[in-house]
């Protein structure tokens, strides 16, 4: 569909219709200090081809460096069709369809989506998709409160093993509105949420239970066993989830004794590039008995006057158009582009792929584990199960081994002294199916070097 | 014209008011709302031992065009919410000011404040244009 922009003519009928001389003087309420004439600072323009040379000479600037940095965002093989049918002109949209005639095509992939996810977490409902996992996070927090109806204490319980930017955006979006969070600590000697540590709130009005699957440090938690203590006392149970890694690991949906409420995460290993960090996608899945609650927009399924098939958004009596200030989100809307990757990408891999993908993730991330605990001054810290990420343990600070394996080309693993200083010169570690034995030992080999060149110093 | 039984107070966001026998209330929306909201598909009722302030939302209607808050037309605490809306949210449409009623609430004080009479909200009414 053509963009076309008013004509002056355009400009001037509804000026004159409206008996106003200028579209400054539409702006007169906004008092002359607050006004900005000029922006100090921003360089002059660039035409196409100097543009294009400026962002060649950035973007080599970040090199092709092997990754194995995890910690919420994923390096997956992306097939091909994936963006060459994403970017064909009929879906090359960010925007949500809200004309229902012209936009079937769109709509069915979004309901498609949804399906996708729905079955993939094992809910019932899914919404057409958030910002991105964190606040998806913060979305469901918000969504429980208001759904949980036996708890009036807007209490939310976050372990500490959750990733500590979900747990910032978290407390940053929904911390104003009067949602009290509270943090469970985990077990120093294998990184998962003990039992014990919700022992102190037995008995009290708890709204919800936040539960990583794998947490932070790729550690699995007793999902079971914590779902079960939730549901006996009336408190929703919030999900947050690798999307790959259900493929393998039980889904939501069936956790403890009748499976989570609300079911998050970040949508970024379903085809979405790792990208410098954005955009992705949230996803968020629920129950019918909480459809009213949740945030965003649905896709429906639905037959027209003649009966055939056809698809719209659907209870939008919930959202922000139509509902104001009391909608259920005012800050969300879907991703629709990355949604359309991530379906077309689901469509490709199929439950058997997916479950391939996460195999092969683990099974290299081992390989990795073992590797790098073979290293002088270098151990594994949990020894708890884990999918594709887990955290070693180094004799020396973390930063300086990273600058200099970085030197190398080799992007070694998240950092976690400042997140959690508790853990000393901890590491964390993620490979995917994208990394080779080869790629595996040359990290090793060079962690090898960098840390013998240290003790030497 | 819509129905506006006499035997009812109303307030001027369209709640209906039924004194029961026991000295709760009955609550509802009048049959002009319920016609305006048109065809509704949800409603949400407030649970049993809440305690609600005089104006606050008490309960949600929800139409295929609109979600619509209802006000409690005076302070107390709500001694039960419709069970039968859950199932048949169209009981509202078709019987607004019996079988649709939204909830039950003992009054904080015997004070009714700045409720309409019938003949006042039928007045109301006409001036809406309704």
């Amino acid at each position: 569909m053509a963009f076309i922009p008013h004509t002056e003519a355009d400009v001037a009928e509804m000026l004159a219709a409206i008996g106003v001389a200028s579209i400054d003087q539409l702006f007169d309420e906004i008092p002359a200090s607050l006004r900005v004439r000029s922006l100090a600072g921003i360089p002059a323009a660039l035409n196409e081809m100097q543009i294009g040379k400026l962002m060649s000479a950035r973007a080599q600037t970040d090199g092709r460096p092997l990754c194995f940095i995890g910690a919420g965002a994923y390096e997956h093989h992306i097939p091909a069709a994936v963006w060459a049918v994403a970017t064909r002109g009929e879906f090359y949209s960010a925007y949500t369809p809200y004309q229902a005639e012209a936009s079937q095509g769109t709509l069915q992939v979004i309901y498609e989506y949804q399906t996708m996810m729905a079955s993939l977490t094992g809910m019932e409902v899914a919404n057409a998709s958030l910002y991105d996992g964190a606040s998806a996070l913060a979305e469901a927090c918000l969504m429980a409160v208001r759904a949980n109806r036996k708890s009036k204490a807007q209490r939310v319980l976050v372990p500490r093993s959750v990733h500590p930017h979900y747990r910032k955006v978290v407390s940053a979006a929904a911390g104003n509105q009067a949602v009290r969070f509270e943090e469970l600590a985990y077990s120093a000697a294998d990184g998962h949420t003990p039992a014990s540590a919700l022992a102190r709130f037995d008995g009290q009005d708890v709204t919800a239970l936040v539960i990583q699957q794998p947490n932070f440090f790729g550690v699995l938690e007793d999902v079971d066993a914590l779902t079960r203590w939730a549901r006996e006392r009336d408190i929703f149970v919030i999900a947050v989830v690798n999307p790959t890694s259900l493929a393998l690991l039980k889904p939501p949906g069936e956790w403890g004794a009748g499976g989570a409420d609300i079911v998050v995460g970040e949508g970024q290993p379903l085809g979405v590039p790792l990208c410098s960090g954005g955009p992705y996608f949230g996803f968020m899945t629920t129950r019918m008995a909480h459809v009213r609650q949740m945030p965003g927009r649905i896709v429906g399924r639905t037959v027209d006057v003649s009966g055939r098939d056809g698809f719209t958004l659907t209870l939008q009596a919930r959202e922000q158009h139509i509902r104001r200030a009391r909608a259920t989100s005012n800050i969300c809307t879907n991703q629709g582009l990355l949604v359309t990757a991530a379906t077309i990408y689901m469509s490709l891999m199929g439950p058997q792929g997916l479950a391939r993908v996460a195999a092969a993730s683990h099974a290299r991330t081992a390989e990795l584990v073992a590797a790098l605990a073979r290293v002088p001054g270098v151990r594994r810290l949990f020894p708890s199960p884990y999918f594709h990420e887990s955290v070693v343990a180094l004799d020396r600070p973390v930063a300086p081994v990273l600058q200099r394996l970085a030197d190398r080309g080799i992007l070694a693993g998240f950092d976690l002294a400042e997140d959690y200083p508790e853990l000393g010169h901890a590491l964390l570690v993620c490979a995917t199916e994208t990394k080779t034995s080869a790629e595996i030992e040359r990290y090793a080999s060079a962690l090898g070097d960098v840390m013998k060149a240290a003790r030497a110093a | 014209m819509s129905q506006v039984p006499a035997d009812l107070h109303y307030t001027k966001s369209h709640e209906w008011v039924r004194e029961l026998a026991d000295g709760t209330v009955e609550i509802g929306i009048t049959d002009h709302a319920q016609h305006a909201l048109g065809d509704l598909v949800f409603a949400e009722v407030p649970d049993t031992g809440r305690v609600l302030g005089a104006g606050e939302p008490c309960a949600v209607v929800e139409s295929v065009k609109a979600a619509s808050d209802v006000y409690c037309p005076m302070a107390g605490e709500v001694t039960a919410g419709n069970p039968e809306l859950a199932k048949a949210p169209e009981l509202i449409n078709q019987d607004a000011f019996g079988r649709g009623w939204l909830l039950r609430l003992r009054p904080a004080s015997a004070a009714r404040g700045a409720l309409l009479s019938a003949a006042e909200y039928a007045e109301l009414l006409r001036a809406e244009g309704s």
